[in-house]
Parts: C-alpha cells; structure tokens; sequence
C-alpha cells in the first residue's frame, strides 16, 4: 500500500455525478465547485465566444478584402476589431487556459481538487458575467468600444455621445471583472501546485505543464493588479473627469501606456507558457521518448517569467521613448529568445530518433512548433529598435502576433483538447476528422497570417478599416485564409459534439502515456485518485527507461482499466 | 546522419539565407531617407540569420519525420535519451551570443539613425502651438529668406488631417522637402495620439498630445510618398493619409514661393468627405467623433497624386 503521509486529501462525498455522465448535464450550470467541470464550463463557454471572435475576424476581412470601406461604416469597423481582438483575448484565450489548467493540474499532481473549489467557481462563474456585459455592449446607442483593445487614452476617453454607459466604460468594466477572475485563478492554480503535490512529487518530477502554468500564474499576480490599476484610472478620466492622463489636467497619455503594457506584454507569456507546457507534455508522449533535457526546460520557465516582466518598452519604442531606454529594453527583449530557444531545441531534440506518431494532437503540436520557430525570429527583428520603427504599429505586427497567439498558441490548445479529451470525456474524438481540422486550420492560418508581413513591410498601418491599393494582393490572401480558417472550425465542432454523445470509449490511457492522470479511469472519479494517492518515484516522461512513475503501479493501472 | 549530409545541409542553408537577404528589397518600398539604408540593411542581416536558424530547425524536424515514424499500433519507445549537457550549454550560448551581437550591431546602427529629438512637456494644443511655433520664429529671423526651409516645420496633427507649417508661414497639407537636406520638424497633436509614418523613409514616430517633439530626418531620393496615421486614433483613422513630396532644392524654393502667394483656403479632406456621406445616409453606423475642419492651408491635399511608396 503507498502512504500519502505528508498530504491528506479532505474528504467530500460526491454531490453531483461525474464529469462526462451524459445523464445529468445540469450541473454545468450551477455553482459546481468541482474543478473537473469547472474546467469544462470553462473550455464550453471559451470555444463559445471562439465563434463570436471568429466571426468579428471574418467581417473585418470581409471589409478588407477591397481597398475602400465599403463593407460598414468606418466606426462600426473600429468597434468590430476592438471586440474582435478583447472577445478572442479575454473571452477565448485565457479562459480556455484556465479550463485546462481547471482539468489537468490537480489530477497531475495527484491533488483532489483545485485548493479552493468555492473560490474557483466564483473566478470562474465571473467570466459569463463579464461576457455578457462585452456582448450587450454591441446593442448600447453608440456601439462597443472602439479604441483598440490597448484602449490608449486620449482616444478612449473622448465618448462622442457624451452617455455615461457607453461602450468604453463596460469594455473597462469587464476588463477590471476579468482582471479580478484571473487572480482569483492564480491565487487557486499557484496554491494547488505548491501545496497538493502526490507524495514523491519534488519540483523535478513534476511535469512540465505545471511548470509552466506556475511561471504563468505567477506573471498574471505580479502584473493584473498593475493593469487593473491603470483601467481604473482609466474609467476615473473617462467618467469622473479626472486627468490622470489628459495633459489638459496635467496628466500624460504615456503613463497608461506603462501600466497597459506592464502587464499586457507578460500576458502573451500567460498565454504561451501552458502551450510550452502542453508540447513538452505531448512531444514525448508521441516521439515516444523522454523529454530532452527536462530540468533545463523545466527552469527555462521560470527565466520567461522573469524577463517578461522587464520588457514591456519594447511597445513604445517610437512613442517618444529616449535612446538609452529603447536600448535597454532591446537588450532585455534580446534575452528573451536564450530560454525560448532552449525549449525550442529541447522539443526538436525529444523528436530526433523518436517513434513518432502522428496522431491529430501531434500534428497540431508539430504546426505550432513550425509556427513558433518563425514567429520567434519576426520577433527578434521586432526587438531591435530600428526594424520596429519601420514595422511597428503595421500589419507585420499583425502577422506576427497572430503567429504566437493563433498559429502557436490555439494551435496548441487545440492539440490538448485532442490529446485529453479521451481522458476527461471517455471517449476518443474521430481521428479522420481531426486531420482534415488540422490541415484546414494550417493551410488558413499560414494563408491568412503569412501576407501579412509582407504588407506591414511595403507600409500598410494596423486597424485601417480602408488602405491603398498596393496592398490589394496580401489583403485578398490574407481575407481567403480567414474565410478557410471558418471552415475549419465546422469538422472540429462535429467531432467534439459527436464524439462526446457516441466516439468509441476510450479506456484509461488509448496514448499509452506516463502521466499520473492517465493512472486515472477515464473520465476521472470525483476526486481523482480519493484517498489513494501514489507516491511518486521518478521523473516524468520516462519513456524506454523501464522504470516505474509511482509506487506500485500496476495497481493503479489495473484499478484504472477496473472503472 | 553522417557529417558530409550535415556540411552539405549546412552549405545548401547558407545559400538559401544569402538568396533570401537579396530578396528584402523587393518586399520593402524604395528606400527614400538617409535611414533607409541603414533600417533594411538590419532587416536583411536578420531575414539572413532568421531564415538559417529556421531552416536548420526544419530540417531536423522534417528528417525526423521522414525517418524515425512508426505507424499508430506500434507502442515501441525510441532512443531513451534524457538530455546532454554539452548540447543543452552550446544552445543555450548560441542564441544568446546570436541575439547580443544583433542587439550590440543596433545600438550601433541607431546611434546613425538619431532621429529623435527633445521632447517639451506642454499642457494642450494651443500651449503646443505657441512652444513650437517660437522656435519656428526664431529660426526664420536668423535664415530671413523665405526660399529656403528655414527653421524647423510645424507638424499639426488632427483628427483627422496633417497641416505642415513652414517658417515663412506657409502652410500645406502636402508635405515638401528638398532632397538631400536633412528637414527638422516639432510634431504637434490637438487632439489625440497620432503617428508620423512614411514607410518609404523607414521612419516612425507618435505625436503626443501634451508634448511638442523635436525630430530630423534627410530625405534622399525625389519622388511623391506616402505619410500615414500610423497610431490608432478613432473613427476615420484609415483616411488620415497625406503625400510627402521630395523635391530638388530649385524646385523646393519654386514651390515654397508660390505657395506663400496663394490664399488660404480649406484642404481637400477624406474625413470630411466620409463624414458627409454618413450624415447623408442617415448618420447611421456607431458613435464617432466628428471631424476637426479641414485646415486652412495655402497648398491643399490632391487625392488623385500617385504616390511611389
């Protein structure tokens, strides 16, 4: 028998049937503090507004597939892409993450639950909250807020309409609402993983995805308060008449820029480092090997974390900002690249030699790495001062932050929801369906992103709801992607809503993977592994090194195929 | 693989970087200002660098997947390899010493560049307008010939139009420089952040409001460019597009000349045009700031001008 001497889990009787019962969908719509659906609730609701923010994306290219503004009007057009942009960032991105995380921290770490299941269905029933104020912003007199999703004042304090709810004060609103969410989930996400580890699990045998939602979690306590901060200043100018930021008052338009950017450069690195996490997870899983150079890794997020903090500079370069401070920030952002290009190398080095199976979630895994490598080098060329004098604020900008946020990271979610959707649902999503998924998603994606560049280079500004003709060519490339990319998502919904109802029953571990959750039954019990936690014995991914995970773990294996 | 596919991989990837550096100027537009050399020389040596780096990460990759696959039932396990510290410390060097040597080469080139001035906190519009047009003044006593650029050009930046202010007093929506003299501008917001972009000129840089901007540039090769709104600045950001136009130093004077002849009427203006249309339509669509008047300018916009870049 293993001991779990130095943690108890607490005991709760089951109140609500398992996450995955197809008989009692009701229960994610209540106040469910079980992180298993919380998850879920997350991942449903994300994916949700995945379609609006698609849909915003397709107007928006439907407008730019012609040089003139003639699709709508040009403020319609503004609202269109402020939503567009806070909709996939606020209301898919970070949720869906925090979905993930909601599924897979407690059941790796051999954990119960989240630390703090009542805080986290709060944080979690927050998000429809603030979600529906964005969406009802759309029917308010004048529209949305249509200042951008930097939301950089003195343009986001003008209110034409001079109403006291308008568009601009909800989007800050929801903003301070999502702010207070997330920290709400990174006070629960950094508990769980210092306090509810499996016995055994020291920092180096936990796997890299906690890790990485650790340097991630850790990034959004130290830098939320400072951007919920500065939104609260924000609404002050824009509806109380303070000028913190009118030079009218004596205030500075650049310090908001400070504050936005203190925390908004980090949180590509909140969205980015549980993808990090989610390759070094599946890389091994499907080169069948260890996951090279796992410590180095491991540490590497922690050095992200650290440098994401000290470069947010780099988005003002040519506002004003002096020569020695650009230099320094070069520098910093610089750095950068050492320990993204360490995992980089570790990912391409777990495959070298590997049994590679090219499963969906691999494919996926494998176009975001592709993607990530030249997403990487357009962002050293953003670094250094003078290339981003000329690209900054210019659809190379555009290009590039969707080949992180799109091409790298949502390619990496959806390799995740391939790969554990057979452990929380029990059943295997449709393989066929997967690789026709991916290759629309690819193919749009490089089609929709890659001009881009290109036109940012020849001088095409971001945010223009009209432009000159000679971008007409990267324009109409760019708007068939967009348009594929909407295509994609039909096989992807079929599959999830079909397999879910009537995919073949996937059993403990169909991947075969060394992971404490896949020790689990699938889905999961209430409380994972109740009040029977393996010790852990080694590092993860030890795949052809024929030594176990955890204390007897042919038990656990066979009590897992016994469910 | 064996060392002599590795050299030729190697080789074979020099190549292809050293092709797709030549290529850089083909997705860039003429390169019009002393800066331009400079700035796409960067981004060439990075395209170099960059493409070398992804194309050997690729490769790897690809050979991977040509050679070490095994079909879906196959649960074999691969190489148990868990690391090697010698490789882990040469990629972790190289990299850093990579990115340093770009970085340390930049501090370089900008020291070249020194666009940037000084930059004179104000409290508004009309304070900016009186700091910059002192200087203006001052300058254009000391040069006393209105042939000549005189002192530094005035930069007015509205919602949504440009108005450049040139030290005899003539105004213009069209920008005039002579080639081959460096031009020294005061950038100058009324309203809210604008940015000062010509993408031919390789340059950028945003108009504060609350702040009057000293910047320098040397135009260097004649032709009609694009200026942009380059910072989001609401409703009819897209159409706030002006004509840089660099010129010869005789054909310079000539037009300053009869510029300053000429009455002072509004600027043709696409903010107003769009704006009219939408009042015309029923002023439907969301809420938008109206636009400032256009300027009163001795030179107006001309929307039908081809522009090189």
């Amino acid at each position: 028998m293993s001991s779990s001497a130095s943690i108890t889990p607490p005991l709760r009787p089951a109140s609500h049937p398992l996450p995955g019962a197809p008989d009692n969908w009701r229960r994610f719509f209540t106040f469910n503090t079980d992180a298993k659906v919380i998850g879920i609730q997350y991942i449903v609701l994300a994916l949700f507004y995945l379609l609006v923010g698609g849909l915003l994306a397709m107007v928006i290219r439907g407008e730019l597939l012609t040089p003139e503004s003639d699709l709508v009007d040009p403020s319609v057009y503004n609202g269109l892409y402020t939503m567009h942009g806070t909709v996939m960032l606020f209301l898919f991105l970070f949720p869906i993450l925090n979905g993930l995380n909601n599924l897979l921290i407690p059941p790796m770490i051999g954990a119960p639950d989240m630390a703090f299941p009542k805080l986290n269905a709060l944080a979690f029933w927050l998000f429809p909250l603030f979600g529906t104020l964005l969406m009802l912003s759309f029917f308010l007199p004048g529209g949305p807020s249509s200042s951008g999703w930097w939301a950089y004042p003195p343009v986001s304090t003008q209110n034409p309409l001079g109403h006291f709810i308008n568009g601009q004060f909800v989007w800050i609103v929801a903003v301070a609402l999502s702010g207070v969410s997330s920290i709400l989930g990174a006070v629960n996400f950094v508990t769980t993983i210092l306090r509810m580890r499996a016995p055994g699990m020291g920092w180096f045998r936990m796997p890299i995805f906690c890790w990485t939602a650790l340097a991630a979690q850790i990034i959004q306590l130290v830098g939320l308060p400072v951007l919920t901060g500065g939104a609260v200043m924000l609404l002050f100018d824009l509806s109380f008449g303070t000028s913190f930021f009118q030079p009218e008052g004596g205030g500075d338009p650049m310090l908001y820029q400070h504050f936005f950017w203190f925390y908004s450069h980090p949180a590509v690195y909140v969205m980015v480092l549980p993808v990090f996490g989610i390759f070094s997870e599946l890389f091994p899983v499907y080169a069948r090997k260890p996951l090279f150079g796992y410590p180095l890794v491991a540490l590497a997020s922690f050095a992200i974390t650290g440098l994401s903090l000290i470069v947010w500079v780099h988005h003002m370069f040519y506002s004003g900002t002096p020569q020695w401070m650009r230099h320094l920030f070069m520098f910093s952002t610089m750095l950068i690249a050492v320990p993204t290009g360490i995992k980089v190398f570790a990912w391409i080095a777990t495959l070298w030699r590997g049994r590679l199976r090219l499963t969906t979630a691999m494919l996926f895994c494998l176009g975001g790495l592709v993607n990530f490598i030249f997403a990487g080098i357009t962002g050293v060329m953003l670094a250094t001062v003078p290339v981003d004098i000329h690209v900054g604020n210019t659809y190379f900008v555009v290009g590039h932050f969707h080949y992180v946020i799109f091409n790298t990271i949502t390619f990496g979610v959806y390799a995740a929801i391939y790969h554990w959707f057979p452990k929380f649902t029990g059943r295997l999503l449709y393989e066929g369906l997967g690789k026709l998924h991916f290759v629309l998603t690819f193919v749009g994606s490089t089609l929709n992103f890659l001009p881009m560049h290109w036109a940012g280079l020849m001088g095409m500004p971001r945010r223009v709801a009209s432009y000159d003709p000679e971008f007409a060519l990267a324009n109409v490339l760019a708007s068939l992607g967009a348009f594929l990319l909407g295509v994609a998502t039909i096989p992807f919904l079929l599959n999830l809503v079909s397999s879910w109802v009537r995919g073949e029953k996937a059993g403990p571990n169909p991947w075969n993977a060394i992971g404490l959750e896949w020790l689990l039954p699938s889905p999961p019990p209430l409380e994972n592994f109740e009040d029977d936690v393996p010790t852990v014995l080694n590092a993860p991914y030890g795949y052809g090194l024929d030594r176990p995970l955890v204390a007897d773990e042919e038990r656990y294996v066979q009590r897992s195929q016994r469910a | 693989m064996t060392p002599l596919l590795v050299a030729i991989a190697l080789a074979v990837n020099l190549l292809a970087s050293l092709w797709m550096q030549a290529q850089v100027p083909g997705w860039l537009p003429v390169p019009a200002s002393a800066a331009a050399p400079y700035v796409d020389g960067l981004f060439a040596l990075e395209t170099a660098i960059g493409t070398f780096l992804f194309l050997g990460c690729v490769e790897v990759i690809l050979w991977s997947l040509l050679f070490h696959r095994s079909n879906k039932y196959d649960l074999d396990n691969g190489d148990p390899i868990e690391g090697n510290t010698r490789l882990e410390i040469v990629w972790t060097l190289i990299p850093l010493v990579v990115v340093m040597a770009i970085a340390w080469h930049t501090t370089r080139v900008d020291a070249t560049l020194a666009t940037l001035g000084g930059k004179e906190r104000v409290g508004g519009g009309e304070q900016a307008l009186q700091v910059a047009g002192r200087a203006a003044a001052a300058d254009a006593g000391d040069a006393g010939d209105a042939g000549t650029a005189g002192g530094p050009i005035q930069v007015i930046a509205r919602q949504w139009s440009w108005e450049f202010v040139y030290a005899n007093g003539v105004r213009s929506t069209e920008l005039h420089l002579p080639v081959d003299q460096p031009a020294a501008f005061e950038l100058v917001s009324l309203d809210v952040i604008h940015g000062f972009f010509i993408p031919a000129f390789r340059l950028k840089q945003d108009i504060l409001p609350g702040s009057v901007i000293r910047y320098r540039l040397t135009p260097t090769r004649v032709g009609r460019y694009r200026l942009r709104d380059s910072m989001f600045s609401g409703g009819y950001f897209a159409a706030n597009q002006s004509d840089v136009v660099v010129e010869s130093e005789a054909d310079f004077r000539r037009w300053l000349q009869e510029a300053a002849a000429r009455p002072l009427a509004p600027s043709w203006n696409a903010a107003q045009e769009s704006y009219r249309r939408r009042l015309e339509r029923g002023d439907r669509g969301w809420a938008v700031v109206p636009p400032a008047p256009p300027p009163m300018v001795n030179v107006g916009l001309d929307p039908e001008a081809a522009h090189e870049g």
